[in-house]
């Protein structure tokens, strides 16, 4: 997690405050002629709109809603930030390992719960972050693992992640089991094993965590968050002048205060959620 | 087994040594096999090489530094080699197990007489259902299923038990209807004939019937192995890490294909002696063949 990329955009986020006007020219206003992030003058993949790639399902409270105009948190930050580029939105599906595929990409940029790390950043672009995570462990009440308080009491109980998520990495680099940890092809795959007991615990973001407990997983409970100061980014083909018009819509809807409000509407429940020391 | 001694065919000097190919060399013909393969591979290396993508897609897939990570694994990824063992005991234990529950379901599947019809419908509905359900499914099924039901020692297997169950259902299926064509190719006049020596029914068939069959199909019984080798990495989805699934890791992490390089060499090194050996069978088999007609 040292690795991990700590962007000082996060703390705006955190504070709330707003900051000085960007200076970048990519305000969504009144963009002159030379404006690069202008309507007509970006180069999108489809013309004229802004194509955003996700993967399928897609899960609350992330995305709701239907593929053709997503809401959830990152399904309006998308939409917002299209609005800001005064670009039509149009969602397409993109598999996470396809992500980062070599050659042409069909999509302008895609969202889907991408941590920014070093490592990845030498195989892709990322935007600014838009929203800090934390990990968090999930297990069935009356179990062994349910009475742990801090992380040093989960290293002998058995852990499951979704595979290519940096919960996994969080298993092994900072729980460090006993036991090696499953690995699943999907979340609804590690809840099966969960419910199953086939593991003890399963770990992923803060916020799906809670959205399990609460929806999903009967007599389910969130041990705790850990914090890792990681962001979640959108990914660009590495070089595409695009992320700087999409960063530049970041930076105002962050300085005026409509990422923080749409993180109260869609995540605010999911965020309050003891810390494992 | 069932040959009188000297019935064994011997292969004989010419037509032994008589291999496919090996008519046309000569001095001219090796030097047109190497330059039409020399030419072959240099045209497919040079539209690779020249492709506009073609240093993305080497760094992203070949770049040593990925290769060597991947293959023994870092603080946060398991080694790709390490994983490949467990695919390798799934295969060598599933492997014993096909062999045994395919021989008895082609069997029952030959059982004449009404009174066994029941048995006869279980092994065509067994073969039937599992070489018609794709395997993922059926390791959905078996893993996910039966821990589910909370049954006492079938609920409470580990996840490689419950995978290696799997391949065992699904290719003892196909493997069934291999040994059925086998057991099918040695003609009746060879059963009428050791049942008039006063062999039992299942004498003849185990001292007459299977030794031939079972020689006549080894060959697709290897085939149908080097399938079950790669299909091994299918038991990832249940939650064990193999070297598939070792690769995805990685790949995830570093964002870099070069880990499934990796796996696909470690499947390769161990299927293409299994595959080369299948041929030499084959040849083998087809020296016999030829010899026992000129007899």
């Amino acid at each position: 997690m040292r690795k991990l990329l700590v962007l000082t955009a996060s703390l705006v986020l955190l504070a709330g405050c707003a900051e000085e006007p960007s200076n970048q020219p990519s305000s969504s206003g009144g963009g002159g002629d030379k404006d690069p992030c202008a309507a007509k003058s970006l180069s999108t993949v489809a013309k004229g709109t802004l194509t955003v790639g996700t993967d399928r399902p897609a899960f609350e409270p992330w995305f709701k809603g239907s593929p053709k105009a997503y809401s959830g948190y990152e399904g309006e930050v998308a939409t917002e930030v299209a609005k800001r580029l005064k670009l039509p939105i149009k969602w397409v599906v993109e598999p996470f390992n396809k992500a980062y595929a070599p050659g042409p990409k069909d999509w302008d940029f895609d969202i889907n719960q991408i941590t920014i790390t070093e490592e990845r950043e030498r195989a892709v672009d990322f935007s600014d972050g838009y929203f800090e995570n934390n990990q968090g462990v999930l297990a069935l009440e009356g179990t062994p693992v349910a009475e742990a308080k801090s992380i040093s009491d989960l290293e002998d109980y058995q852990f499951g992640a979704q595979v290519g998520t940096t919960s996994l990495a969080f298993i092994n680099s900072t729980i460090q089991p006993t036991a090696e940890a499953k690995v699943f092809d999907t979340t609804n795959d590690a809840v099966s094993a969960l419910k199953n007991s086939q593991i003890d615990a399963l770990v992923t973001d803060v916020v799906t965590t809670v959205y399990l407990r609460d929806f999903v997983v009967k007599k389910s409970l969130v041990l705790g968050q850990y914090p890792k100061t990681e962001q979640f980014g959108m990914v660009f083909e590495e070089d595409n002048p695009l992320v700087e018009c999409v960063n530049g819509a970041l930076q105002k809807m962050k300085s005026d205060g409509t990422l923080e409000k749409l993180e109260q509407k869609f995540l605010q429940q999911y965020l309050e959620v003891p810390t494992l020391e | 087994m069932g040959f009188p001694p000297g019935a064994e065919p011997v292969p004989s000097g010419p037509s032994g040594s008589r291999g496919r190919g090996s008519r046309m060399i000569g001095g001219r013909g090796i030097l047109i096999s190497s330059a039409s393969t020399i030419i072959f591979f240099a045209v497919i290396a040079l539209a690779v090489a020249l492709a506009p993508g073609s240093s993305l897609v080497a760094e992203r897939f070949f770049d040593p530094y990925h290769l060597n990570r991947s293959l023994f694994g870092t603080v946060t990824t398991p080694s790709v080699v390490g994983a490949f063992v467990l695919n390798i005991k799934m295969f060598l234990i599933a492997e014993v197990f096909i062999l045994i529950l395919a021989l008895v379901v082609a069997i029952v599947r030959g059982i004449p007489g009404p009174v066994f019809f029941p048995f006869r419908a279980v092994a065509v509905g067994y073969t039937d259902l599992f070489r018609g359900v794709p395997l993922i499914l059926v390791l959905y099924i078996i893993g996910f299923g039966l821990p589910g039901l909370g049954l006492k020692f079938f609920s409470s297997q580990s996840e490689v038990t419950y995978g290696v169950v799997a391949l065992v259902l699904v290719y003892s299926a196909y493997v069934a209807e291999v040994y059925r064509a086998g057991i099918d190719s040695v003609h009746e006049s060879q059963t009428a004939a050791a049942r008039s020596l006063g062999l039992s029914r299942w004498q003849a068939m185990r001292f007459v019937v299977l030794p031939q069959a079972v020689r006549r199909v080894i060959p697709p019984l290897l085939n149908d192995f080097i399938g079950l080798q790669k299909d091994t990495a299918l038991i990832s989805v249940l939650g064990p890490i193999e070297a598939a699934r070792a690769a995805n890791i990685y790949a995830a992490e570093q964002f870099n294909y070069g880990s499934f390089v990796i796996a696909a060499f470690l499947f390769i090194i161990v299927t293409i002696p299994l595959a080369r050996f299948t041929d030499r069978l084959i040849e083998r088999d087809q020296r016999r063949r030829r010899a026992g007609a000129a007899l």
